[in-house]
């Protein structure tokens, strides 16, 4: 894709400000984003259809929650952990929450790194960012294991409304096949960085285009969003 | 009309961005069967979409035979009925009528019209056929399981839709239609990505989305939409199919079932009408918009004259596409919602009859002192106005919830949506395919089977829906196979119904003509030439018909004018080309 979004900017700098930038924009001819390339602009329109996809999951685990007859299971006694004898609440969510969030930190950093060219420096970081994201899935399996062994199943539980066992496996998995998935596109971009494909101008293997360095920051919009839903779905289901 | 004089054209703005390579084919097979050209892609979507639509028809035919004749088939049975009604539902409404209005005539028309070489991201679209082409195959699958397919109807409501009683819902039938409809919507967003992004991001020089034809506005919104309402149905696809296989209780109420206590219990079978209307009103738009773009285009077309009122046109679309999203409990009036919740969908419902109006008006004003050609694009267009209006019409008696509750689960409602968004937006797809057939093949359909066609289908589809409207106000249920020798019913709505039995086998008979009329005049048409309507829109300027890979030759068309400069004073011909500059022609007569 030989399409940039830097090559043109002295274009778009000629634009008025604010909303009449805005209007003169969208009645402009060919883009209504200026400086937005495609596979950017098609990862936003994703990520909000997706958006609505989350939204449709919490908000029907918010339904299955205020209208259950039985008690829901109490979060911060389900989900804590007993470290030496103390029983420490949302200590695993913690945890992973404080990796998740890190993660976005070295994902900020490869993108800028990607954009100086500095090829190695930006694979490096989206390693730690596939890392950071493959131990959060890990420590997610590690919960599920240890709720599974407690008796919570998508069917039922010991502690009350079986809704909570459904919810929670169906909303974190979900999640958690997002964040997958974010590993291995991580691995893959990464790999193509490092070996300088976006400097050579390799076509890639499916699409037979020539990438960029933009690639790594389209990833990382992926990689936030995916951060961002988990605050969500970390406020509404273990701080609720 | 008249102070449409083409004066100087404005300048048109630099390229912002340079030519994308495009993807060429190597062999036979990346050229026609994984072919990223989304022209391909869009006739192997239509392929598929008519296809499995014809499956849908004989299901329709086997329903009415029912209905008309009841006990005189042995191999209906309740059961199969159920079966029928389901598929016939899903598919007319998911798997034709979407499939072919976005990934059919989104894929052919939205490059063309816009002035690009192809969609932004060719292999995308690709796998966005590919993996509808999953989803019907796995939909197809379902006719072949023990048990057959699902019959717990279109709407898949629990809890009965899972329970032993529905045919298929013990079975494999639910499931992989549950599966078929995930599937559907994962290729759907790969396409859908592309329309958008393509009509916002990849325009030609001079093409202001004020200058965009309104089929692409149609197509272009419908699409926006589906983005944001096909979550909720991929969400309930979920969460069924958790209940189903997993035994979670998301939308299963703790019941028994032939007196035994099921394992069920909490869930909430309201939850699941939410998120199926969220998509499911979204939906009827899906398909209706399109309809309006393409209709709108038809008719200053073949009227050469410029849309009337272009402006609101587009507005109108957007504030349907908008209005759309905050209606759905209309469908849901006798769930059992708060009455408050009722007044208030029942506002935003009406509140949809303001831009639906404009539109017909608009369409209306357009036709008037229009220089009308009656070709047959022209006969379905016209046809269409008069039933959508029909089935606008009725829509407003269902829109009000105390008219509602009565003709709720009547045949009334069946009549009303089949108008509305069965007939209406078919009679467009007709008129659209007569329209641009001899663009994607370089011949016209034939023109005496094609008013055999369109006669048969238009009076047809009234001598169908019209009595019904009728059966339905009687009281007559929809859904039930077999209504004959109940006391508060009628014996006349026996008659009518056989009559409308034999009237639908007409109709869909007249389909085989239109079948056939496709396949002879790709050998036997008449030859088309590049712009036989005289169109004025970009994929009537191509150098090649049918247009080549890349769409435009060399260069890419540069636009200076919207696109419906028709019957234009002082122009040489009756119209000007979006891509034409008017100048020294129009200024030496002016």
């Amino acid at each position: 894709m030989a399409e940039t979004t830097m090559a043109h900017a002295a274009h778009a700098t000629a634009r008025p400000d604010g909303l009449k930038g805005i209007a003169a924009d969208w009645s402009s001819d060919q883009r209504a984003f200026k400086n937005v390339s495609w596979g950017k602009a098609m990862m936003w329109i994703f990520l909000l259809s997706d958006t609505f996809i989350f939204g449709c999951f919490l908000l029907s685990y918010m339904t299955a929650r205020m209208s259950t007859t039985v008690p829901w299971p109490n979060a911060s006694e389900v989900f804590g952990l007993h470290v030496g004898g103390v029983s420490v609440p949302l200590l695993l969510i913690a945890i992973m929450t404080f990796v998740l969030i890190s993660s976005s930190g070295t994902m900020a950093m490869a993108v800028m790194q990607g954009y100086k060219k500095n090829r190695k420096a930006s694979a490096i970081l989206m390693l730690a960012t596939a890392a950071l994201g493959a131990t959060f899935v890990g420590m997610q399996a590690f919960e599920w294991t240890k709720l599974i062994s407690e008796g919570v199943r998508p069917w039922g539980n010991p502690w009350g409304a079986e809704q909570f066992g459904a919810a929670f496996f169906m909303i974190t998995g979900f999640h958690g096949t997002h964040v997958t998935i974010g590993v291995i596109f991580l691995l893959i971009i990464a790999r193509k960085v490092w070996r300088g494909d976006y400097d050579t101008g390799q076509r890639g293997f499916f699409t037979s285009r020539r990438g960029q360095y933009e690639s790594v920051e389209i990833m990382g919009l992926y990689w936030h969003f995916v951060d961002l839903v988990w605050v969500f779905i970390f406020a509404f289901f273990y701080l609720w | 009309m008249v102070d449409v004089t083409p004066g100087a054209v404005a300048p048109v703005p630099p390229a912002e961005v340079p030519e994308v390579e495009l993807y060429h084919p190597h062999s036979w097979w990346t050229k026609y069967v994984f072919s990223q050209d989304a022209k391909v892609i869009a006739i192997q979507y239509s392929g598929t979409a008519i296809a499995i639509g014809l499956v849908a028809l004989v299901l329709s035919w086997l329903m009415r035979l029912q209905l008309g004749f009841p006990g005189t088939f042995d191999f209906i049975t309740p059961e199969a009925y159920y079966q029928f009604i389901t598929m016939h539902g899903m598919i007319m409404v998911i798997y034709l009528l979407t499939a072919l209005f976005l990934g059919g005539f989104g894929n052919y028309l939205i490059p063309l019209m816009v002035g690009a070489r192809d969609m932004v991201f060719p292999y995308v679209n690709m796998l966005s056929y590919w993996i509808y082409l999953l989803a019907v195959l796995v939909l197809v699958a379902s006719f072949f399981v023990p048990g057959g397919p699902t019959g717990g109807g279109w709407t898949l409501y629990p809890p009965q839709i899972i329970l032993s009683g529905t045919p298929g819902g013990q079975g494999a039938g639910i499931i992989l239609m549950l599966v078929s409809l995930i599937l559907f919507i994962i290729g759907f967003t790969m396409g859908g990505l592309n329309y958008v992004v393509t009509v916002l991001q990849g325009r030609t020089r001079g093409m202001t989305l004020m200058r965009m034809p309104l089929t692409v506005w149609g197509i272009f919104t419908a699409t926006v939409m589906a983005l944001l309402a096909f979550p909720a149905l991929f969400v309930a696809c979920v969460m069924m199919l958790f209940d189903r296989l997993l035994g979670t209780s998301f939308f299963m109420p703790a019941l028994v079932e032939m007196g035994e206590q099921l394992s069920y219990g909490g869930g909430s079978p309201i939850l699941f009408q939410h998120l199926f209307w969220f998509f499911g009103h979204p939906e009827v738009y899906i398909v209706a918009l399109p309809a309006f773009g393409i209709v709108s285009d038809l008719i200053s077309t073949h009227a050469r004259k410029n849309i009337f009122g272009y402006r609101m046109m587009v507005w109108a679309i957007v504030a349907i596409g908008a209005l759309s999203f905050i209606v759905w409990a209309h469908h849901m009036y006798v769930s059992g919602m708060h009455p408050y919740f009722g007044f208030f969908f029942a506002t935003t419902t009406l509140i949809i009859a303001i831009p639906t109006a404009i539109k017909v008006y608009n369409w209306v004003l357009t036709l008037w002192r229009g220089d009308i050609h009656l070709t047959i694009p022209m006969l379905f267009a016209l046809a269409f106005i008069v039933t959508f209006v029909n089935g606008g019409l009725t829509g407003l008696f269902l829109g009000n919830v105390v008219v509602d509750v009565p003709l709720s689960d009547t045949m009334f409602v069946v009549a009303h949506f089949h108008m509305v968004m069965g007939v209406a937006p078919i009679l467009v797809i007709f008129g659209a395919i007569y329209h641009w057939y001899p663009k994607i093949t370089g011949r016209m359909l034939d023109e005496t089977m094609g008013q055999l066609h369109f006669w048969i289908t238009f009076i047809g589809a009234y001598a169908i829906f019209f009595p019904m409207h009728y059966v339905g106000l009687v009281g007559v249920p929809r859904r039930y196979p077999d209504i004959s020798g109940t006391a508060f019913i009628p014996e006349s709505v026996s008659t009518l119904n056989a009559f409308i039995t034999v009237a639908a086998l007409i109709v869909g008979f007249a389909q085989m003509v239109f079948l056939f009329n496709l396949f002879w005049s790709l050998r036997f048409g008449r030859e088309a030439g590049g712009n036989p309507w005289r169109a004025t829109t970009l994929e009537w300027q191509t150098p090649e018909t049918p247009p080549a890979h890349g769409n435009f030759g060399k260069e890419l068309p540069i636009v200076y004018r919207w696109a419906y400069d028709y019957s234009v004073p002082g122009a040489k011909e009756d119209f000007l080309a979006q891509n034409d500059p008017g100048g020294p022609r129009a200024a030496a007569s002016a």
